[in-house]
C-alpha cells in the first residue's frame, strides 16, 4: 500500500481526505504525437479537482487514461493506494470510477429511468441464470437498485422526464441525465468531461449547483474538465493546468490564477 | 357461409402459422444485428446445425464418425444409446453456447470496429464453415427429427369448424405448437431484455458501445450472450422446421425467407420481425390462393415474399418498425 496522505481543509471549511487517484509520470502517445507528456498529479477524497487548459492541451486524453479508454505508454496509475494494472474501460467502471462524455454518450433508445438504471449495473451481483429465471435475489436486488436510481433522479430534479426516451430530450437535460447515470453507480471517483460545454448561462448555473450539491451531499470525489475559467475557479478546490500535453500549473484556483505560465497559455504568447 | 370464405380463413390461419416460423428465424437475425451491428448470414445454417446436433445427440451418433473411420480404419457410427429429447435439447443448448463463444473468440474479436460489409462477409464464411462442419460431424443424409411434438391434423379444430361452417379446417398440430412456443420465446426474450441486468446491459450495448463500457459492461461478454441467444433461437427454429420437413440442407435456406421478413419489419425491431413474419406468411399463402393459383399458374410462394420486400425497399426502406434513416447535412 501507498501512503495516501492526510488531506487538508478547504477555504470553505470542507475536510478533504487522502489520495484516491494518483497519476505518476504519465506519457501517452498517438503514433509520433505526444498527447500527454510526463504528467503527475493526484486527486484526493472528497475534493473537486479540475483539469483545465486550452483546446488540444490533452485534457480529454488524461480523462480517458483515468477511465481506461486509453492506456498510457509510460507512467503508472495508482488507485486507492495500489498500482492499477492496465485494464479495460468496463473493468475501471467496475472498480468504482464513473464518467460522462464531452459529446454525451447516452442510450438514446431507452427511457431516462432505464439509462439511470444502467448506472446500477456494477452493483447488481446476481448471476445470469437467476436473472434469466427471475428467481432468488434478483427481484429484491432490482427493487433496491431501483430505489437508489429514483433517489438520484429526484436529487437531479428530472422526475418529470423519468419515462421519456432520451432521444427526445434537449441538450441540457441530456447532460443532466448523463450525470445521473454516472452518479447512480455511487462512484468513488466521478469524471466529468466538459459538463457545461455548449450550455447557456442558466444551464451552466444549474449544472454548477448540481456538481456542488453532489459533492456536498454524497461526498463524491469529482474530477472535471472545463473550458470556462470562471466556472472552474468557482467550483474547484484544486486545479491542474495543461498546455500542449504538459502540466504548467497545479494548485488552488487562486494560486493558478497568479501563475505566469498559465496566464501565458490562456492569453497566448509565442511558443518557442 | 360461402365455402370460398371458409377456405380463405383456413388459408389465412395456415399463413399465420407459417409466418410464426419465419418470424422465429428473423428474430435470430435481429438479436445479433441490434447488439453488434453484424448481419448474421449464418443464422439459417445455425438452425440447421442445431437441428443436426440435436438429432445426433438424441440418436447417440458419434460425432465426426466418417472422419474417425477414414483415419483409423474403424467402423464406428453410434454409441449405442439414445438420449431423451429434453436432455438432448439441453446438451444442444450447451453446444450452441460453446459455438457462440468460439465465434466471438476466434472471429469477431479480431474484427471489432471493422466495416459492416467485412463483418457480413465473415458471417458468410462462417455459414459455409458451419455447414461443412455440420456435415462432417453428423453426416449429410436427410434426418427425421422427432422430439415428441404432436403432428397431423388437429381433430378438435376440424370438428368445431365443421360445425360452424360446414367445412372442417385443416390445421396441423405442429403448427399450433410452433406458434405457442414462438409466442412464449418472444415473450421471454422481451422480458429478459426489459427486466434483467443482462438484458439491460444487452440493450445498452446495442445502443452505444462507449457508453456501455463506461457503466461497466463487457462488450465481449454481451456479444457471447447475444450469439448464444441467437443460437438458442436457431435451435427452436431448427426443431420446428426439422419436425415439419426433415433436417436437411434446405433448412438453412429458410434464412433467405427471413430476409424479406427483415426488410418488412426493419432490422432493428423485435416486434417488426414478428409482424413482418406474419405478413409474409399470410401474404404469400393468401396471394397464392386468391391470385397465384387461379390466374398466374401457381408457385407464387417462391417469389411473393421477395417481390413484397422489393416494394418496401423502394417505398419504405427502413421497414415498418425500423429506426428512421435520417441524414443530417
Amino acid at each position: 500500500m501507498l501512503d495516501q496522505g492526510d488531506g487538508y481543509i478547504t477555504e470553505d471549511g470542507r475536510k478533504i481526505g487522502g489520495v484516491v487517484m494518483e497519476m505518476r509520470n504519465i506519457t501517452l502517445r498517438f503514433g509520433g504525437v505526444e498527447a500527454i507528456k510526463d504528467i503527475s498529479f493526484d486527486i484526493r477524497e472528497g475534493e473537486i479537482r479540475a483539469i483545465i487548459g486550452p483546446n488540444g492541451a490533452g485534457k480529454s486524453s488524461m480523462l480517458n487514461v483515468i477511465s481506461g479508454f486509453y492506456v498510457p505508454q509510460e507512467g503508472q496509475v495508482f488507485y486507492k493506494g495500489a498500482p492499477r494494472p492496465p485494464m479495460k474501460p468496463y473493468q475501471v467502471a467496475q472498480q468504482g470510477i464513473a464518467r460522462t462524455f464531452q459529446n454525451i454518450a447516452l442510450f438514446e433508445g431507452m427511457s431516462v429511468l432505464d439509462n439511470v438504471m444502467t448506472g446500477r449495473l456494477t452493483h447488481m451481483k446476481t448471476g445470469l441464470f437467476s436473472q434469466a429465471l427471475w428467481v432468488g435475489k434478483s427481484e429484491k436486488e432490482e427493487t433496491e437498485n431501483r430505489e437508489v436510481a429514483e433517489k438520484i433522479i429526484d436529487f437531479l430534479e428530472i422526475q418529470a422526464i423519468r419515462k421519456t426516451p432520451v432521444s427526445r430530450l434537449p441538450y441540457g437535460l441530456k447532460k443532466r441525465v448523463e450525470l445521473a447515470r454516472a452518479l447512480a453507480a455511487e462512484p468513488s471517483l466521478l469524471l466529468l468531461d466538459e459538463p457545461m460545454a455548449g450550455m447557456n448561462v442558466e444551464e451552466k448555473e444549474d449544472m454548477s449547483r448540481f456538481i456542488l450539491d453532489v459533492n456536498d451531499e454524497f461526498g463524491t470525489t469529482i474530477a472535471l474538465i472545463e473550458h470556462d475559467m470562471g466556472v472552474v475557479m468557482d467550483l474547484s478546490d484544486r486545479v491542474v493546468v495543461m498546455d500542449y500535453g504538459k502540466k504548467i500549473g497545479d494548485g488552488t484556483p487562486a494560486e493558478v490564477r497568479g501563475n505566469q505560465a498559465v496566464i501565458d497559455a490562456y492569453l497566448g504568447v509565442a511558443h518557442d | 357461409m360461402p365455402e370460398q370464405l371458409a377456405f380463405t380463413i383456413e388459408v389465412f390461419l395456415n399463413g399465420l402459422m407459417a409466418g410464426v416460423l419465419y418470424a422465429l428465424v428473423a428474430l435470430g437475425f435481429v438479436l445479433i444485428y441490434k447488439a453488434s451491428g453484424i448481419f448474421n448470414f449464418a443464422q439459417g445454417v445455425m438452425a440447421l446445425f442445431a437441428a443436426m446436433t440435436l438429432y445426433g445427440i438424441m440418436n447417440g451418433q458419434v460425432p465426426f464418425a466418417h472422419l474417425i473411420n477414414a483415419i483409423f480404419g474403424t467402423e464406428i457410427h453410434y454409441f449405442g444409446w439414445n438420449v431423451p429429447a429434453l436432455a438432448a435439447i439441453l446438451l444442444t443448448i450447451a453446444v450452441m453456447i460453446l459455438l457462440a463463444w468460439m465465434v466471438q473468440r476466434f472471429i469477431f474479436r479480431y474484427l471489432v470496429g471493422q466495416e459492416p460489409i467485412i463483418l457480413f462477409m465473415a458471417t458468410i464464411g462462417l455459414a459455409y464453415f458451419l455447414e461443412g462442419v455440420g456435415d462432417l460431424m453428423w453426416g449429410s443424409d436427410i434426418k427425421t427429427l422427432d422430439v415428441g411434438l404432436p403432428q397431423g391434423i388437429n381433430e378438435t379444430i376440424d370438428e368445431v369448424t365443421f360445425g360452424w361452417f360446414g367445412y372442417g379446417f385443416f390445421i396441423d398440430n405442429l403448427d399450433i405448437v410452433a406458434s405457442v412456443v414462438a409466442i412464449i420465446l418472444v415473450a421471454a426474450l422481451v422480458m429478459f431484455a426489459q427486466y434483467t441486468k443482462q438484458g439491460r446491459a444487452m440493450r445498452a450495448v446495442a445502443d452505444d458501445h462507449q457508453a456501455a463500457l463506461s457503466v461497466g459492461v463487457s462488450l465481449n461478454f454481451i456479444w457471447i450472450l447475444v450469439w448464444s441467444l441467437a443460437g438458442f433461437v436457431a435451435l427452436v427454429a431448427g426443431i420446428m422446421w426439422g419436425a415439419k420437413s426433415g433436417v436437411q440442407f434446405s433448412l438453412s435456406l429458410i434464412a433467405l425467407k427471413a430476409l424479406p421478413v427483415l426488410m418488412l419489419g426493419g432490422f432493428t425491431s423485435i416486434p417488426g420481425a414478428i409482424v413482418g413474419g406474419l405478413i409474409i406468411g399470410v401474404g404469400e399463402k393468401l396471394f397464392e390462393f386468391l391470385i397465384g393459383a387461379p390466374y398466374l399458374g401457381g408457385a407464387t410462394e417462391n417469389w411473393f415474399a421477395y417481390m413484397l420486400a422489393l416494394l418496401f425497399l423502394v417505398f419504405r426502406p427502413q421497414g415498418l418498425f425500423g429506426e428512421k434513416i435520417i441524414e443530417r447535412v
